[in-house]
């Protein structure tokens, strides 16, 4: 009841902002976060920054990022692009000493896509024993659980990330997560199950496997397609001198095998595994970053190999400080040369038809530069190359540009 | 100062990238045969994005058509580029040796749906069946070849071989579909029409071919072909007559192929191509009549093709037949556009009907028939001239 008081509180306070000159600003506290060092990933949900009104337990966040680009593809060029790409708003709460409670709802490209991709309730039991339940980001690599645009340096998300795999992918579901801290190292998991994926991963407009386009079902948060639990796990290990290593896996059966009691067909699973490291180098404090994932799914060999049954891709970014000093009176700037290399290969394998090998694949070099004013906003100036094959393996369409952003938390 | 110095490194920076040179550049026009023909309208011009759209882009899937059998799930997936197509979206059809029209439809006929969508069974030939593999022909430059007047077509036929040259091209006799309306001053015989497209010039037009192609290769219907491949019922129509429409208006405004340099050694093959009798039935030159649409009405073209149908010799006889056509008889490929095929086949040539050549000179070897002359003419070639004549049509 108490929390349900401060929430509505919290909602008059926020409906009633021509009311707000009148509030003692003090009022406001302001906790912030360098979401530049994030201590695991798993953590990135919680190391964000928050404001927090007097001694309310409800905290408020999110972030903002808008951008300009200047793209073509193959000669044909779209010119001038102004995108506001998202907006994210947090909303927490410490509902009590070992139960808090997070949110994440996005806005995508203005009001496209309105999407609550994080909201759950945390019960901790012991270090190693925490309970998690509500919408929640299935752990599968890195990006998914990190993806905050003002932590990363580059104004387009990876293409393997959000494109083969599904970030931003959550569910509902329930699971369990921990920490182990020994002297240098720390080791997590997390493992949950979910609802799942469905048949639109083999039969979307992207004439391709692609499991993004299970997010467009609206249905998912509420019921599963098919009755079968997702199970994503993950194993960290992190050594505060070397780095973290992730390791996880995310796997069920994605098609509806059954309506109504009648069999319509065999259980088909998707399975997928990732493998994520960053790290940064004392020597040069180059901030490095990467994560390579698998996908398998099983497809009937009488459908087409339009859609692929394995797939394979990642990326690898450089973040190397070039700058720190005083900018335009931003004591902590931070100017950075960046780079990315990415590569995905949504189809795997050979045509049936004469052995050649199936191409459909994507590689993207991204060299960069990004200002840090302050640890939580960003300035990106990003080119972009892309080389993308088609399924036959034909000259590839080339597409190139530049694009100047910014990101950052509020 | 700094300050103001970033200002100005900011400024440049956005200076540099307001400009297109950084952006990949288009190809030349010669080394694609995706684009309109010139002289369209702008409402033609938007016509021909609306088609561009809904044949390269227009992906089916269970939810808007596909299937549940079928071919390919895009009209794109086998015209990469609008060039010729690849193994993997090779159409197979079937039926009997004679021309006494397809005995198989009521068993699936006359086209193979070799996939399905799960939870579905593709399609089997049934016993007793011949079957042919038809390789994805390219899309460019239909149009002209659909403005050719019958009566030049009737004119290049010689099915009694008067000239007495080897040659005995015959048009392909067609029964005509119920909503295709025929051309003005069409020749009819025995209440049959002259195909000209497919590989052995069984369609009418191009709505006859596109309307069958997203029925038989994407298992969709329209109100032209409303009857569902899987079930043998008519269905609701899954794509619209606007959208048909379009594709054939796409198809039909799609630039001719650009034929690339022309150097001392091209125009030597190009003679050498007139020398050897590959002329006969490719035709390098035809004219169209009058089109409605008028950026193709009265134009002249380098299709090398002469429409017709010829006797391509025992070794292409696949003992299955398509209208009046012979088990033995293909329609004459156009030649154009023949060097930019790696580009759609991803990087290697499937040349003939069902793309058993593996490059040019296979192909001219695989010739028989009505071909046979010109092959033993090829092959007396010396390495030199060979290698001439092949650059010319790599030129194409």
């Amino acid at each position: 009841m108490r929390t349900l008081k401060y929430l509505l509180i919290l909602c008059l306070a926020i409906s009633s902002y021509d009311l707000a000159a009148q509030i003692d600003s003090t009022l406001f506290r302001r906790t912030t976060k360098d979401t530049t060092k994030v201590l695991m990933n798993m953590d990135a949900i919680y190391n964000r920054p928050f404001l927090s009104v007097s001694k309310l337990p409800v905290a408020v966040g999110g972030y903002v990022e808008a951008n300009w680009q200047h793209q073509g593809t193959n000669g044909v060029s779209e010119g001038h692009q102004f995108q506001m790409r998202r907006l994210t708003l947090f909303l927490g709460s410490s509902i009590y000493k070992k139960i808090k409670f997070l949110s994440e709802i996005e806005f995508e490209d203005g009001t496209k896509e309105i999407n609550i991709e994080f909201a759950s309730v945390d019960v901790e039991l012991h270090p190693l024993l925490n309970f998690r339940g509500g919408i929640v980001m299935n752990p599968i690599g890195a990006f998914n659980q990190n993806h905050d645009g003002p932590k990363w340096e580059f104004i387009d998300r990876p293409i393997s990330a959000t494109e083969m795999l599904p970030a931003t992918w959550s569910n509902v579901g329930f699971g369990l997560f921990g920490k182990l801290y020994k002297k240098n190292w720390v080791y997590a998991y997390e493992t949950y199950l979910t609802n799942g994926f469905d048949d639109k991963i083999i039969s979307n407009s992207q004439n391709k496997t692609f499991l993004p386009a299970s997010k467009l079902n609206p249905n998912r948060f509420e019921e599963s397609s098919n009755g079968q639990a997702l199970i994503t796990t993950k194993v960290a290990v992190k050594n505060r001198k070397i780095g973290e290593l992730g390791l996880s896996y995310m796997g069920g059966v994605f098609n509806k095998f059954q309506d109504d009691g009648i069999n319509l067909n065999k259980k088909r699973r998707v399975d997928v595994w990732a493998i994520d490291f960053n790290t940064t180098l004392r020597a040069t404090k180059t901030y490095i970053t990467t994560e390579w994932a698998f996908v398998n799914v099983d497809i009937p060999d009488t459908y087409t190999q339009q859609y692929g049954n394995k797939q394979a891709g990642g990326f690898v970014d450089f973040v190397q400080p070039v700058i720190r000093r005083n900018i335009f009176g931003f004591t902590r700037s931070v100017v950075n040369a960046v780079f990315r290399f990415e590569y995905v290969d949504w189809n795997i394998g050979k045509f049936t038809e004469n052995g050649a090998s199936i191409r459909e694949d994507v590689i993207s070099i991204m060299p960069g530069l990004s200002w840090r004013p302050f640890p939580q906003t960003v300035f990106r100036l990003n080119y972009r190359y892309k080389w993308q094959t088609d399924i036959l393996g034909n000259p590839p369409a080339k597409t190139g540009g530049f694009q100047f952003g910014f990101s950052s938390y509020f | 100062m700094n300050g103001l110095k970033y200002i100005l490194i900011s400024f440049s920076l956005l200076n540099i990238v307001s400009c297109s040179q950084f952006e990949p550049s288009a190809p030349n026009g010669n080394q694609v045969l995706d684009g309109p023909i010139e002289g369209l309208t702008t409402s033609e011009h938007k016509q021909f994005v609306n088609g561009d759209l809904a044949f390269n882009s227009q992906i089916f899937t269970v939810d808007n058509g596909l299937g549940p059998l079928f071919v390919a799930t895009s009209c794109g997936s086998c015209h990469a580029g609008d060039g010729k197509g690849h193994p993997f979206t090779t159409l197979t059809r079937f039926g009997q040796t004679d021309e006494t029209g397809n005995q198989f439809l009521n068993q699936g006929g006359p086209q193979l749906q070799n996939r399905a969508v799960p939870g579905f069974t593709p399609e089997q030939i049934p016993a007793g069946a011949t079957f042919s593999k038809f390789l994805p022909p390219a899309n460019t430059g239909l149009g002209f070849l659909d403005a050719v007047s019958d009566s030049d077509i009737i004119a290049w036929a010689d099915p009694t071989d008067a000239n007495a040259d080897g040659i005995s091209g015959v048009p392909n006799w067609v029964a005509m579909k119920n909503y295709v309306d025929a051309r003005p001053n069409s020749v009819v015989q025995n209440g049959k029409y002259i195909g000209r497209f497919g590989r052995k010039g069984s369609a009418y037009n191009l709505l006859q071919q596109t309307a069958q192609a997203y029925n038989q290769d994407i298992g969709v219907t329209s109100t032209y072909e409303a009857v569902e491949t899987y079930s043998g019922s008519a269905s609701d129509p899954e794509v619209s007559n606007q959208t048909l429409t379009d594709v054939v208006f796409y198809l039909k405004t799609l630039k001719a192929p650009v034929p690339r340099a022309e150097t001392t050694e091209i125009l030597s093959g190009k003679q050498l191509f007139t020398n050897v009798g590959c002329a006969n039935c490719h035709r390098p030159e035809m004219k169209t009549g009058v089109s409605t649409i008028p950026a193709l009405s009265d134009k002249t073209f380098y299709p090398y093709t002469d429409l017709l149908l010829h006797d391509m010799g025992a070794a292409l006889d696949d003992g299955y037949t398509e209208g009046s056509a012979k088990t033995f008889e293909w329609r004459t490929t156009p030649l154009w556009g023949l060097g930019l095929s790696k580009n759609s086949q991803g990087g290697k040539y499937y040349l003939l009907h069902d793309g058993r050549a593996n490059s040019i000179e296979d192909a001219i070897l695989l010739h028989g028939g009505e071909g046979d002359s010109s092959k033993e003419k090829y092959k007396s070639l010396t390495d030199e001239e060979k290698k001439k004549l092949i650059l010319f049509l790599e030129s194409l």
